[in-house]
């Protein structure tokens, strides 16, 4: 390994490194606003330089690679005045109004201006102002503080893939914007703001409503998608005021979906705070024991079988195991979790799972889309998808046609032909997969939709075993589920099928079901007649609507609980505030319903409950690790039936009842409207 | 400075006219395939030659198409160059030189001249909107200084008559010879005529 000297200590690197990320290794400080370990090099702020040996000039440690035998130093006098002097041209044009900036506690240039800065200005001229921008509804721009470090223009470039940022003019009237001051027309926005070292670009819901260093911090995790994005929740008393992404190289970098981010207003509106009956059509506000008593009667004049019970989007592992439970002791197998009939096959586990894992889709030097739409469906994963087409060239392609992914791919065809082509290996595209090593084939639900949904996984299931694609090193199969709840309930087999896979929607539509439990579910699409509706959640939304009792419970952010992301990776969402009104955990609820029904309680402690989920849950490994890998079993499906692949729209802003109920999801969703029925954004 | 600020009023739509899409088309053939966008200037400029001086937002949309660019990539470019206008300038553009040598040599007579004739002020175009005028920084000729360039040519040595004759024949739609209007040849010398013997007239 090469050696570098930092400050009198010698240092090994690894060759490709730059200055500054030696100077990191050797755990010495450097300031920089430009640079950023996920974005290219631009070095314009001139922020990080320092003394090289021989350098008549002090160097940018951004953009200098480091070389066997060189000289830095850090802490020189050379050093300390060039620090000083870019501080202060930074700070010639850059406004002192931090008392009323939002980003004031965690400004990269208030901190680092007080470490490395002067404490006065020489410059007596005008300042130069910059009128704002107009980004859209989640970026507040104050484009006066802005100090060119192009940080935002190069992640929307880069890591969003969608170049809306640039910079115009040039000079001292350089400016920082959106072409013509549209929206930026990506799930990844709201990133550029955590980005953003200044007060230049900050959240517009969160604008003046909590200073940092008031919040308290809850690490947890994101729900809202399957991937389970690293959150942290700042909360203000009882309300959820922003939501900032959690590093975690596994899953999501540094980055969190717009969704995620700016969901969170959807969690003050719409709350169920106190358990409702529904007496002549109207929906009454009532106590606990009215409304569990009101079930209870119900559910003992009804037949087990009639009783069927769906789960929701947002539901963690512990109630799910908790419903499951309870509805053994009822005597019913009417359990789903499923909004529309698709193909699953829950026997193995891998047959639910993202197996080639995110960390995977870099390693991958081929990647096959079928049926799926990464972009909506799995957005943090989607970045990743970017992420290999941008670093690897891995060559991206897709069966049935998903639109626009922020990355270029090719379309193999649009109808189910061409996978049985490629199963009987009689496509050019074979050609491909041959020679690739690591190829990774993500199916999605509006694959499995499909009738011939079971041949589409079974076989291509059989046709990668055959390949010798599916073993503990690398597993080419994956699943692409779209809910934080999927991977539990398959794990827990909450499924409710027969042969033609839909059995549990058969009997909605016919109504054969007395007492409809709707845990959370707001997805479920029928017709409601004669059933008994109970709803327990936390939001009124399309579920609470037709329910004829309410249950309030907690939403993710206000009680503990595990989930699996889309890898199988069991997570803990924690609690970051309390419950609104009289909603109770949604285990409890269980508990004491059960206890009516046998006088039994189904769990005596939270522990207990989680310690059975972790006894229950397939091939777990730990917390925070991917499930341990089994040998595919195989099944052998031959109904196959042409048909025209076609990906299911996703409303992506309004996907769920958190989402639904937030005002700024509602604004992102009616701009994205607006702008495809215009046909262009411009 | 020249105009950085897009005019209000745009034209719906834009393209090469054939002549300059033949031009165009031979501008691509010199560079790689995948690195088209390198055109990029070249095809401002000529959108700007083909749009009376001014390049619209149409024209920036047609020209990222062209090139596949994002708009923006585009638009950054038609900002940071002063030579780019991206309002109406006219169909004679006036770029009056004032940098020290000129101004030594008289510019500002020169700008006072295009104020009385052309606008009051710089980048207003006049009552039939074909003509404006801007001060612009060094354009090179300094050594027959004042000068001034209308369009693509510059017209040198001026002194106010000069000035005042051009701008009115130009007002009357009469293009007047570039060049020295004081008799010079290009850049020689005007009194010494011979220099150690040689004659240089």
């Amino acid at each position: 390994m090469p050696k570098i000297n930092i400050n009198g200590k010698e240092i090994d690197f690894e060759t490709g490194m730059t200055v500054l990320q030696a100077c990191e290794l050797a755990k010495v400080e450097i300031p920089r606003f430009c640079y950023h370990e996920r974005l290219s090099i631009a070095g314009n702020c001139r922020m990080c330089l320092v003394e090289m040996e021989k350098s008549p000039k002090p160097i940018a440690s951004c953009a200098m690679p480091a070389v066997e035998g060189m000289k830095i130093k850090t802490n020189s006098e050379l050093v300390e005045k060039a620090r000083k002097g870019v501080m202060e041209f930074l700070l010639a044009n850059h406004p002192l109004d931090c008392p009323v900036c939002d980003q004031g506690g965690e400004c990269d240039l208030q901190d680092q201006s007080l470490y490395y800065g002067v404490d006065k200005s020489r410059f007596s001229e005008n300042k130069r102002s910059v009128s704002e921008k107009y980004m859209g509804p989640l970026i507040k721009t104050q484009m006066t503080r802005c100090i060119h470090c192009t940080r935002c223009v190069r992640f929307s470039t880069e890591v969003a893939g969608v170049p809306e940022i640039g910079a115009i003019g040039r000079g001292e009237n350089m400016e920082i914007t959106t072409y013509l001051e549209k929206s930026m027309d990506s799930e990844l926005s709201g990133n550029v703001i955590d980005l953003c070292p200044v007060g230049a670009l900050t959240s517009k819901p969160y604008a003046f409503s909590a200073r940092p260093w008031e919040l308290k911090k809850t690490e947890s995790i994101d729900v809202l998608d399957a991937v389970g994005s690293n959150i942290r929740v700042d909360t203000y008393g009882w309300e959820v005021k922003r939501i900032l992404p959690r590093l975690n190289e596994d899953i999501n970098e540094e980055w969190i979906s717009d969704k995620t981010r700016y969901s969170c207003d959807g969690l003050l509106k719409q709350r169920i705070d106190s358990p409702y009956i529904k007496k002549e059509n109207k929906l009454i506000k009532s106590s606990w024991e009215d409304a569990l008593d009101t079930i209870i009667k119900k559910f003992k004049e009804t037949d087990p079988n009639q009783i069927a019970g769906h789960i929701g989007d947002l539901v963690n592992l512990e109630t799910t195991f908790a419903f499951k439970k309870f509805f053994e002791e009822i005597g019913s197998q009417n359990l789903e979790f499923r909004e529309k009939p698709f193909y699953i096959n829950p026997e193995d586990k891998m047959n639910y799972l993202f197996n080639s894992s995110i960390n995977g889709i870099e390693e991958s030097d081929l990647i096959l889309l079928v049926g799926s739409n990464p972009r909506h469906e799995a957005t943090i994963l989607n970045a990743r998808i970017r992420k290999a087409f941008r670093n690897n060239k891995t060559p991206i392609f897709s069966i049935g046609d998903p639109g626009d992914q922020t990355y270029d791919f090719k379309i193999l065809g649009n109808s189910t032909q061409t996978i049985k082509e490629i199963i009987e290996e009689k496509h050019e595209f074979n050609k491909i997969l041959n020679n690739s090593k690591k190829p990774l084939i993500i199916i999605g639900e509006s694959a499995l939709e499909l009738e011939s949904g079971g041949y589409i996984f079974e076989e291509l299931k059989n046709f990668l075993i055959k390949k010798e694609l599916i073993n503990d090193k690398w597993n080419a199969l994956n699943i692409l589920v779209q809910n934080a709840s999927t991977v539990g309930a398959l794990d827990f087999k909450i499924i409710n099928k027969d042969q033609s896979n839909s059995n549990f929607f058969k009997n909605i539509k016919n109504k054969k079901f007395k007492i409809l439990y709707l845990l959370g579910s707001d997805n479920l699409k029928f017709d409601k007649n004669e059933e008994f509706v109970i709803y327990q959640g936390s939001h009124g939304d399309r579920g609470a609507e037709m329910a004829d009792v309410i249950l309030p419970s907690p939403a993710y952010t206000e009680e503990n609980g595990l989930y699996q992301n889309l890898e199988g990776r069991v997570q803990e969402c924690r609690k970051a505030s309390y419950p609104a009104g009289e909603a109770i955990e949604n285990w409890k609820i269980l508990n004491k319903l059960n206890y009516l029904y046998k006088n039994k309680n189904l769990f005596t402690s939270y522990n207990s409950l989680k310690e059975e989920v972790l006894k229950n849950i397939v091939n777990f490994k730990d917390i925070n690790k991917l499930p341990k890998f089994k040998e595919p079993s195989k099944k052998i499906n031959n109904i196959f039936k042409n048909e025209k692949i076609h990906l299911s729209h996703i409303d992506y802003y309004f996907s769920n009842s958190i989402s639904r109920s937030s005002k700024v999801m509602s604004e992102c969703r009616s701009i994205k409207i607006k702008t495809l029925k215009s046909g262009t954004n411009n | 400075m020249s105009l950085k600020k897009v005019n209000p009023e745009q034209p719906k739509n834009f393209e090469f006219s054939s002549n300059y899409k033949k031009i165009a088309e031979e501008i691509l053939k010199k560079y790689p395939n995948e690195n088209k966008k390198s055109a990029v200037m070249p095809f401002l400029y000529l959108a700007q030659k083909q749009n009376s001086n001014w390049i619209p937002l149409a024209a920036i949309k047609y020209i990222s198409k062209y090139l596949s660019m994002p708009y923006i990539n585009v638009y950054e470019v038609a900002t940071f160059y002063s030579m780019f206008n991206l309002s109406p300038v006219g169909k004679y553009f006036l770029q009056v030189c004032t940098t020290t040598p000129c101004l030594i040599r008289g510019a500002d007579k020169i700008v006072k001249v295009c104020k009385q004739k052309i606008s009051e002020k710089e980048n207003h175009l006049t009552k039939n909107g074909e003509c404006s005028w801007a001060e612009v920084e060094c354009l090179g000729a300094c050594v027959n200084a004042p000068m001034m360039q209308i369009n693509e040519d510059y017209y040198e040595d001026l002194d106010e008559k000069s000035t005042v004759k051009i701008i009115d024949s130009i007002l009357n739609n009469k293009i007047l010879k570039p060049g020295s209007y004081r008799g010079r040849k290009n850049t020689s010398p005007e009194n010494e005529k011979k220099i150690n013997g040689n004659d240089y007239a």
